[in-house]
């Protein structure tokens, strides 16, 4: 590798926090290691509609952080005016430790961003669309290189408009990844892709991650949020009602395992019954059935079957499985992430 | 510092190193949006055909439906009856008679096809020899009919013209409608993809979200704005060669001013009108709110500001509201410069117009403009 390669190395993330003498000191560090951060964000649309009501994020330098919460809660407001793209009505917001008002073209500079729904030009080619977006930062990724790297060599000579979704979305975070960002900023970015796609944009963002990167993406799948995300901030009605990494957040739920029957005649049944079951941590009704939070399986199934037999109701359907974000998501708000 | 960076790299599993791609200079932004408008309307046919093809068709076929002709056949009817004959053989006798065709039909039959636009002129012979015309003082032709059919009766009567005179033809290129109707068209397809160009191209952008993603990058939007108008203005100078150089090819127009002049009135009219464009586009989120708002703009200048017959022939009270009009303005200048050969510095008014135009209408584009 040649000298000049190093000296412009500084332009991905770890540097910031190696190379500069200052960021010896302890506190330094700690200031630069935060990628993302805001204080009691609030966004009011014409004075009536509150689409963020007071939140609070931080976002650590090569982290992959999640915003989980159902359509309409407010996660597009919030990463687009972390993104500098909007206004907020009142809060802070400090990326790599700088403002929008003051470092705005800085900040430009060092940030990949793929909004929601973009329909890139039709009639631009593939490697047209990136040597454009290429051209916009002063030290982009090769066009190429970025190409190779989402699979999208074989369609660079193609128009945008003959592309498929799962293409189009690639392109998207291409754009984003060619700007050789330190932060990726993705809103919903396997929104309407197939399982196929979705796998191979996951891979993408890992890989990001792999090297250094930091990423702030919003979802309304929990499984996306799951696999990918460190940490995560469900969001619910403008405010963040629960945050941390995904396990945590489904230990906090109490067990780690779901019971989910229905049996005849079960809607007679109090819940506290079901509470009272060995290992029963919380009871859920939903339809008719009923979904016990469990800390062990085997302590309460046999109960559970004990208690239906002895009033004589039958099993119409059992299963159990892992606790999931979803089951987090409704349990503390009673409803499910996506309304089918 | 090598060392450091040397320990840096290795804590990173998988660092790749960005291949060096060459730093990007200040213009390569504007060079690539440049690039990327001027490759996205090659490729869109439509464009091509209403921007080059449409107005060349509309000089071919409009100069070819009002060539100039030999002067039209006055048609005559001549309501049969006594005298019916002795008033065509009068026709006949005339020298001028080849411009006259006439007719004898019965009285109702001549009124109903006059009043048709079959003929231009009923004559209806009078007891003693004499005739009485029925004529329509507004229809050109049947004000032209009744003084050619009379002088026509008078001189095969008898009448002697008093005055010597002598006639010579004459219709040179600079008179004739095609003269009058190319730069017009030049006009008017300056206003049209001025405003369409600049202002539809940019809210379809805008509904696209391109342009928030654009806004998302370190992109000057000094750039974007001048890459759009820079691309406008080397579209203006295809439109021009091309009408131009087809009204010289087909018509043999004669170019009076300097082709220097022309290109800079041209270049005044496109950037205003892709003013106007910008102004249309600041705001609105739809193609077809957009399309709505230009189409008012330009509907008033398509009628008034003299594209394919002289704005002169409206009432006098509203002439001065016409003149401030960016495309008479422009329109005249064109017309001036083309075909009587006037100089930059006479078109001072005109061109101060358009350029008022564009620069207000470009300021309140800059207060108004959304890019979300």
């Amino acid at each position: 590798m040649g000298r000049t390669d190093l000296e412009r190395f500084p332009y991905t993330q770890e540097a910031d926090t190696i190379i500069s003498p200052q960021a010896a000191s302890f506190g330094m560090i700690r200031t630069m290691d935060v990628a993302v951060r805001c204080r009691n964000l609030r966004k009011t649309y014409d004075g009536k509609v509150e689409a963020v009501q007071g939140l609070d994020l931080q976002i650590l330098t090569g982290e992959c952080f999640g915003l989980l919460g159902p359509n309409g809660a407010g996660k597009t407001t919030t990463i687009e005016i972390l993104e500098g793209l909007l206004p907020q009505t009142s809060g802070e917001v400090e990326i790599l430790g700088k403002t929008w008002n003051a470092h705005s073209r800085e900040l430009r500079e060092v940030l990949g961003i793929s909004l929601q729904e973009t329909r890139l030009a039709e009639k631009l080619t593939v490697r047209e669309t990136l040597e454009l977006f290429a051209s916009f930062y002063r030290f982009p990724r090769s066009t190429l290189e970025v190409m190779e790297e989402m699979a999208l060599t074989e369609k660079a000579n193609s128009w945008v408009g003959k592309l498929s979704g799962g293409q189009r979305q690639r392109l998207a975070v291409a754009t984003a990844l060619v700007a050789n960002p330190k932060i990726l900023f993705l809103d919903e970015p396997t929104t309407g892709l197939d399982p196929q796609s979705r796998r191979q944009l996951w891979d993408i963002i890992r890989q990001f991650q792999l090297r250094g990167g930091t990423i702030l993406l919003t979802t309304h799948y929990m499984d996306e949020a799951e696999r990918l995300c460190d940490r995560i901030a469900i969001i619910d009605h403008g405010r963040a009602i629960a945050s941390g990494s995904p396990s945590e957040l489904i230990e906090e739920l109490g067990g780690h395992q779901l019971v989910e029957f229905d049996a005849t005649g079960n809607d007679t049944i109090a819940t506290e019954l079901w509470r009272s079951l060995p290992g029963v941590e919380a009871v859920h009704v939903e339809d008719g059935r009923v979904m016990l939070s469990v800390r062990e399986t085997h302590e309460t199934i046999p109960a559970l079957l004990v208690v239906l037999q002895k009033r004589g109701s039958h099993l119409r359907h059992l299963t159990t499985r892992q606790a999931s974000l979803e089951d987090v998501f409704v349990h503390l708000t009673g409803r499910r992430l996506r309304e089918e | 510092m090598n060392t450091e960076h040397q320990t840096a790299i290795p804590s990173v599993p998988n660092a790749k190193l960005p291949t060096a791609p060459p730093e990007n200079g200040r213009w390569a932004g504007y060079g690539q949006l440049m690039m990327a408008r001027t490759k996205e309307m090659w490729r869109e046919p439509e464009v091509i055909f209403w921007v080059f093809v449409f107005p060349i068709l509309l000089a071919l076929g409009l100069g070819i439906a009002f060539r100039n002709k030999p002067a039209e056949v006055n048609r005559v009817a001549i309501v049969a009856g006594e005298g019916a004959a002795h008033a065509l053989d009068l026709l006949k006798a005339a020298p001028q008679k080849s411009s006259v065709r006439a007719d004898v039909l019965s009285e109702p039959d001549a009124f109903n096809q006059f009043r048709l636009g079959k003929y231009d002129l009923v004559v209806i012979p009078m007891a003693g020899g004499g005739f009485e015309y029925r004529y329509d003082p507004g229809r050109p032709e049947s004000v032209l009919a009744r003084v050619t059919v009379n002088d026509t009766l008078q001189a095969a009567a008898g009448r002697r013209d008093v005055l010597p005179v002598s006639e010579h033809a004459s219709s040179e290129p600079g008179a004739r409608y095609i003269d009058f109707l190319i730069p017009g068209l030049l006009g008017m397809n300056l206003m049209n993809s001025g405003m369409w160009g600049i202002g539809f191209a940019l809210v379809e952008m805008r509904q696209r979200k391109l342009l928030k993603r654009f806004v998302a990058t370190p992109m000057r939007r000094s750039d974007f704005l001048l890459a759009l108008a820079s691309s406008r203005l080397a579209l203006m100078l295809i439109e021009l060669t091309l009408l131009l150089g087809f009204g010289v090819l087909a018509f043999q127009m004669r170019l009076m001013g300097s082709w220097a002049s022309v290109i800079l009135i041209s270049a005044v009219g496109a950037l205003s009108f892709g003013g106007l464009g910008l102004l249309a586009a600041s705001r609105a989120q739809k193609i077809e709110t957009v399309s709505g708002l230009i189409n008012v703009v330009m509907m008033p200048m398509w009628l008034f500001s003299g594209v394919f017959f002289s704005y002169e022939r409206f009432p006098a009270i509203i002439q001065p509201l016409i003149k401030v009009l960016p495309l008479t303005a422009l329109n005249d200048a064109l017309r001036a410069t083309i075909l009587g050969g006037a100089s930059l510095a006479a078109q001072g008014t005109r061109l101060l117009i358009l350029l008022l135009w564009g620069t207000l209408s470009y300021l309140l584009a800059l207060r108004w403009f959304r890019w979300t």
